[in-house]
């Protein structure tokens, strides 16, 4: 079956479920609050502390000191981008986990709401 | 070619044939052909988006630029594993939750409108071909190297391959040959890592001060600078390589073959790890090459270094490494064309014939026939094409496919997904804005143009001061998307709510879905 026909399909459907009521919901708008406390600091740290070293390497030179032997510290600070990365993943998919359960609970909200009428 | 390589290579090529065989068996349906059934498992999926991820470029580009350049070299390691944190937290999820074959379908489930799915297919197309032709372009002057056969020759070796796992085995066989493909790369690159550090006595600061006295560059090889040195230049690669990813149709095509926005998200993760240890090991290949091929053994083998990791093979394992090393450069390459092909087949047969011009009513035989006519075209274009562009600059095509992927597909999926005043006219002014001002910007840069002849296509001044617009570019995108969406009163608050909620929830309405 194509895409548009099953697009079809669905706008027969939609009636059904109200949408507009699920988005403004207050479980929905709380797993909408709770995604954007999460994802939006941790965007822009992410990209900070990724723009911070070739902002540095470019315009400065302080991360040329040696740190341990001959490894200077714009070694260590790319090292540290790997571990980011890692750590923010890890996090991530912990956090995540929460946000399965919610949108569960907002599926069985939609579920009992249509019935129901 | 020693006997090893050759047998190496064939039993490489046997490999890849049978695992096509038993997926052109599987492969029954359109849904079969463009995502495995979405059936595969996060692992699975994972291993396969680094095998699709993790081209020639990134296995022997980089390690010869970080053993001829030392820390600039790494630049690019790190712009390409981060780009995976703005897959994981922006893209991935809702793209599973909202696509079906492609990135049209994703932006469509939102705009019902022809203009919009066919400016998405010719982002895909435009981005897929200058992949394409780079890796295409790259695989030929590699194998020439490796197996010492002519370029057109190799070209044609790839291309034949790459068009007999798509046509034949679809997703199916393309996701297995990736998975293949980076265990192996993993498996050779973990070998190498070792060698290289017993020959250091594992002893990781005698490393960086062995590989400082032996290069030409002493101190500075181990300093940033060598490479980049136009901070405004380096800023803007890096802002390609990072929002790039999260646009590359190849690798978003790879979410649609997952059931669901979970294992999107653990498939996401598998291949961070992945990805990531394989390029913390290609700091070790580059050093390693520095110190025990040397500078100029590696540029006399190829100026731009793509011998080093092979050389190295060579200097600390012998013949056996060597062979086995070109075998798992040569699977490398046929697992990242495969993918290409695969995704300029979709936007092809899936969107232009089967959802603009026979709008969607088409049945599934037909799918599955439209869908092989278009990967038989694709391949045989690509492969005409890269004979003719022997002489590319392949980096530059790389980055040049990041850059269009940042500015004309990351702006679009964005505002679909987050942006509730959104519409059609935005979506199609965001993604050609992106398009256009990515390509005309390129065509003025020094890039094309150089004083210097031979150094690019043209003799002239560059108008443009960046070799990658993406500084400029993508911020183009994301204005021209703003600006197409107020100019156009068009809104649609049932559909936004619709679109929010099975974006974020994952909700599927039984019987209708997918």
């Amino acid at each position: 079956m194509g895409v548009e026909q099953e697009k079809r399909q669905v706008r027969n459907s939609r009636e059904e479920v109200d949408y507009v009521q699920v988005i403004e919901s207050r479980s929905f708008k709380k797993l909408m609050r709770d995604r954007k406390k999460f994802i939006v600091p941790l965007t822009i740290f992410f990209l900070v502390f990724y723009f911070s070293l070739p902002i540095l390497t470019s315009y400065t030179t302080f991360l040329n000191t040696p740190a341990i032997g001959d490894i200077s510290w714009v070694w260590l600070f790319a090292l540290a981008q790997f571990v980011m990365t890692w750590v923010l993943c890890t996090v991530y998919v912990k956090k995540a986990a929460t946000f399965d359960k919610q949108a569960e609970q907002i599926i069985d909200e939609m579920e009992q709401g249509r019935k129901s009428r | 070619m020693s006997a090893t390589v050759i047998i190496l290579f064939l039993a490489i090529v046997l490999l890849t044939l049978v695992i096509t065989f038993f997926a052109a068996r599987k492969t029954q349906t359109a849904g079969d052909f463009y995502t495995a059934g979405g059936g595969l498992t996060g692992m699975q999926n994972g291993l396969a988006i680094a095998g699709d991820y993790l081209s020639a470029a990134s296995f022997l580009g980089i390690a010869g630029a970080i053993a001829l350049f030392g820390f600039d070299g790494f630049f690019y390691s790190i712009g390409f594993l981060i780009a995976y944190l703005v897959v994981l937290f922006l893209v991935a999820e809702p793209l599973r939750n909202l696509g079906k074959y492609t990135l049209a379908d994703m932006i469509n489930s939102r705009f019902d409108a022809r203009k919009v799915r066919g400016a998405a297919a010719l982002n895909t197309i435009t981005i897929s071909t200058f992949y394409m032709i780079a890796q295409l372009v790259g695989a030929g002057a590699l194998i020439q190297l490796l197996f010492g056969i002519p370029y057109w020759m190799a070209v044609l070796i790839v291309g034949v391959m790459m068009t007999i796992y798509v046509l034949f085995g679809g997703m199916i066989a393309t996701s297995w040959v990736q998975i293949v493909k980076a265990v192996l790369l993993m498996a050779g690159m973990v070998v190498m890592t070792f060698l290289v550090l017993l020959k250091f006595n594992f002893n990781i600061g005698q490393m960086f001060t062995d590989v400082k006295s032996v290069t030409a560059h002493g101190e500075a090889y181990l300093m940033p600078g060598l490479q980049y040195t136009d901070p405004l230049g380096t800023l803007s690669l890096m802002l390609a390589l990072v929002l790039g990813t999260a646009g590359l149709p190849h690798i978003l095509m790879r979410f649609f073959t997952v059931k669901d926005a979970q294992t999107a998200r653990s498939s996401v993760v598998i291949a961070t790890w992945v990805i990531g240890i394989f390029y913390v090991l290609t700091l070790f290949l580059g050093f390693g090459a520095a110190a025990f091929v040397g500078h100029e053994t590696i540029i006399a083998a190829n100026p731009g270094g793509n011998m080093a990791a092979p050389l190295l093979a060579q200097a600390i394992g012998g013949d056996w490494l060597f062979a086995f090393i070109s075998a798992v450069a040569f699977a490398t390459i046929l697992a990242v064309v495969a993918g290409l092909v695969l995704s300029g087949a979709s936007a092809f047969a899936h969107d232009l014939y089967g959802q603009i011009i026979k709008k969607g009513k088409t049945t599934e035989a037909e799918q599955v026939r439209a869908a092989r006519y278009a990967s038989l075209a694709v391949s045989v274009l690509s492969i005409v094409l890269a004979l003719f562009a022997q002489y590319l600059n392949v980096a530059f095509l790389v980055s040049l496919a990041f850059c269009i992927a940042a500015s004309a597909n990351l702006p679009v999926i964005l505002y679909t997904v987050y942006w509730k005043r959104f519409n059609t006219t935005g979506a199609v002014t965001a993604m050609l804005t992106g398009l256009l001002s990515a390509l005309i910007l390129v065509s003025i840069s020094p890039s094309v143009f150089s004083p210097v002849e031979g150094a690019a296509l043209f003799v002239g001044e560059p108008i443009f001061p960046l070799t990658n617009p993406a500084l400029v570019s993508v911020p183009l995108g994301f204005l021209g998307g703003y600006i197409g969406t107020i100019l156009s009163k068009e809104t649609d608050m049932k559909r936004y709510a619709e679109v929010k909620v099975k974006a974020n929830t994952g909700y599927k309405r039984s019987g209708v879905s997918h």
